[in-house]
């Protein structure tokens, strides 16, 4: 029988988050497909809110390894705390969330244990052979496949899942203890883009896809950055939308061309981007392949506004394709959206 | 930093990006329709690794970059053909498949061989670079994995900087949720850094750089060691690329109010 331990962490104010509870409706089901047993492993400063939020989701029993040394995103301290847990449960099948936290140690987990990981999961199956689905060459192709090998560890892909809703109540939680030694790197804090706006955001309705097509001369024979900028950060801000942004326009930055000065690598979509998950997708002034192709692939409604009515990209990937000027629509947009 | 760093950089290769791909059964497994054919690049987050990799050797007086690549060589031959202009390294190379559809812990195994056989492989001031995702595979696991196999456990994913400070500690910025970068210190080598895309552009094709590398690149390719990926673990039940073409409905003559109406109330919808 198989032993599923449900990995989590804490965020800082020792909650857990969506990804994670994602993950535990994963875990959960796969418990039950299989008939295994359900353990829960949290890592935190301190994880007995956690601990309580999670009462409800039907674990056997709730390990813990906590302390301030757990309380940063590390490798070498995570490690430890994963393999511990994994080991002091027993674990057969583990299931984490596919974040930044998780998809930096679980495979290195796996290979102390003798095991092994698989990261950005989209599908577990515990019917028959245990299974599990994820996504090959940059979204382009989906495959499907078992390992005979335990433990074996897996991390959710976050938007995947549906995330865990169930009933708190008191837990009783496991210390499990977990020699650290001393750490070599110390986490010393979070930094953003250098911008005045916040233009990433994974939960939002909306992705804003921006192409090379802002930089260009327009019909007036002149580059209206300014403007560009203006009616992006408009439109992000009244719809509270993810700012994407094709390969070409992020280069400009680093190839010494006119730039949108919030726009990093951090919000490139597609073959050396992201892939985000968000209910609706608006491409703006994109001609190539990776936005409509690798990076529109989770999008599940999709527009573009563009001049070219003959984009082959845009052409059997988007639902609407508006052959208009960008300046101009979403200057109308933005008015609208102000109203 | 009085001896530098070894910069040992790992990447393989993956189809060019705009070409069509088809996964096919074969009598080796999953692999693509006509794999051989199809033209190659380095993988993308790891060429962003080796140029990472060449900008800090250039800066940090005694360094080294060497580069070990795990891929089939008459497809590696090819590839550095292009590549061996843009930056200084020394080759390693190791033949073997390089599909999406091998094991990274397979991967890692031969790749961790491949390093602790370079001739004064310096660990105490090894810095492991790689992507931290492949193009083709995509486990963002064999860097990880790798680095147990060397037993480094100070380890970076998603890594856009790297700065080495006056006092020889290494800050490192790390690609984190909603659009951040996680910063940290670590005290030094030996470190593990999965690449994101780092800050620096594809260097330009430079000959004189390409003479140099090939001294080593042709006798590394000729004497590589055909490796073997077992992937017994590993069991396919499928691989399948999604057919959903969209009826793309294409407005040429609306006028701007009448699109903005059109995307705001689908926005609000």
């Amino acid at each position: 029988m198989e032993t599923i331990l449900y990995l989590a962490h804490t965020e800082s104010d020792g909650s857990l988050g969506k990804a994670a509870l994602e993950s535990l409706t994963a875990a959960k089901a796969l418990a039950e497909q299989t008939g295994g047993t359900l353990v829960a492993g949290l890592v935190g400063e301190d994880v007995q809110a956690a601990a309580n939020t999670i009462a409800g989701a039907g674990a056997s029993k709730v390990l813990s390894v906590s302390g301030a040394d757990f309380a940063q995103a590390r490798y070498a301290t995570d490690a430890a705390a994963a393999e511990a847990l994994c080991k002091a449960a027993g674990a057969t099948l583990v299931v984490a969330a596919g974040d930044s936290r998780w998809n930096r140690v679980l495979p290195g987990v796996g290979h102390r244990l003798g095991g092994r990981a698989d990261l950005h999961i989209t599908q577990v199956n515990g019917a028959g052979d245990i299974s599990v689905t994820r996504w090959f060459y940059r979204q382009r192709m989906e495959g499907s496949f078992t390992r005979t090998q335990r433990p074996w560890l897996l991390g959710i892909d976050p938007g995947t899942q549906t995330p865990w809703q169930g009933d708190a109540g008191d837990t009783v939680v496991e210390a499990v203890t977990v020699e650290t030694g001393d750490a070599r790197t110390t986490v010393t804090g979070v930094k953003a883009p250098n911008t005045d706006e916040q233009t990433i955001r994974p939960d939002a309705n909306v992705l804003f896809v921006a192409g090379a097509g802002w930089t260009k001369k327009q019909a007036d024979g002149q580059t209206h950055v300014a403007d560009a900028e203006k009616n992006i950060l408009g439109f992000l801000q009244a719809a509270q939308a993810s700012l994407g942004s094709s390969k070409s326009l992020v280069d400009l930055s680093s190839e010494g061309g006119e730039v949108l000065s919030f726009m990093t690598h951090l919000n490139q979509v597609g073959q050396t981007g992201a892939t985000p998950r968000h209910p609706k997708g608006l491409s703006t002034c994109c001609h190539g392949e990776e936005p409509h192709v690798v990076g529109w692939r989770f999008i599940n409604e999709r527009r573009a506004v563009n001049l070219d009515a003959n984009c082959g990209w845009a052409q059997g990937k988007a639902d609407v394709l508006y052959v208009a000027d960008a300046f101009e629509v979403m200057e109308k947009v933005n008015a609208l959206l102000a109203e | 930093m009085s001896n530098g760093y070894h910069i040992v950089v790992c990447a393989g290769i993956v189809p060019d990006p705009l070409q069509t791909l088809e996964p096919v059964q074969t009598p080796q497994g999953w692999g693509l329709k006509n794999e051989m054919m199809l033209p190659a690049v380095l993988d993308p987050w790891a060429s962003h690794a080796l140029y990472e990799a060449a900008n800090l050797a250039k800066n940090a007086p005694g360094s080294k970059v060497t580069l070990v690549s795990v891929a089939p060589k008459a497809k590696l031959q090819q590839v550095m053909m292009t590549l061996a202009q843009k930056v200084p390294f020394e080759l390693v190379a190791a033949d073997a498949p390089a599909g999406g559809f091998t094991d990274a812990n397979d991967v890692a195994a031969v790749l961790a061989e491949a390093i602790q056989a370079i001739p004064d492989l310096d660990m105490a001031n090894l810095l492991l670079f790689g992507g931290w995702e492949s193009a083709s595979r995509g486990a963002g696991a064999t860097m990880q994995i790798l680095g147990e196999m060397l037993g480094i456990t100070e380890q970076f994913q998603g890594v856009d900087e790297i700065t080495v400070t006056a006092e020889g500690k290494l800050q490192i910025l790390e690609r984190i949720e909603g659009g951040r970068h996680q910063v940290s210190e670590c005290a030094g080598a030996p470190v593990v850094l999965g690449w994101a895309t780092g800050n620096l552009p594809e260097p330009k094709n430079n000959p004189q750089v390409g003479m140099q590398n090939m001294r080593t690149v042709m006798p590394s390719l000729q004497k590589a060691r055909p490796a073997a990926l077992s992937g017994e673990d590993l069991n396919y039940a499928g691989i399948e690329v999604p057919k959903a073409t969209r009826e793309t409905r294409i407005e040429k003559n609306m006028s701007a109010d009448e699109i903005a109406q059109e995307i705001v109330a689908w926005i609000k919808g």
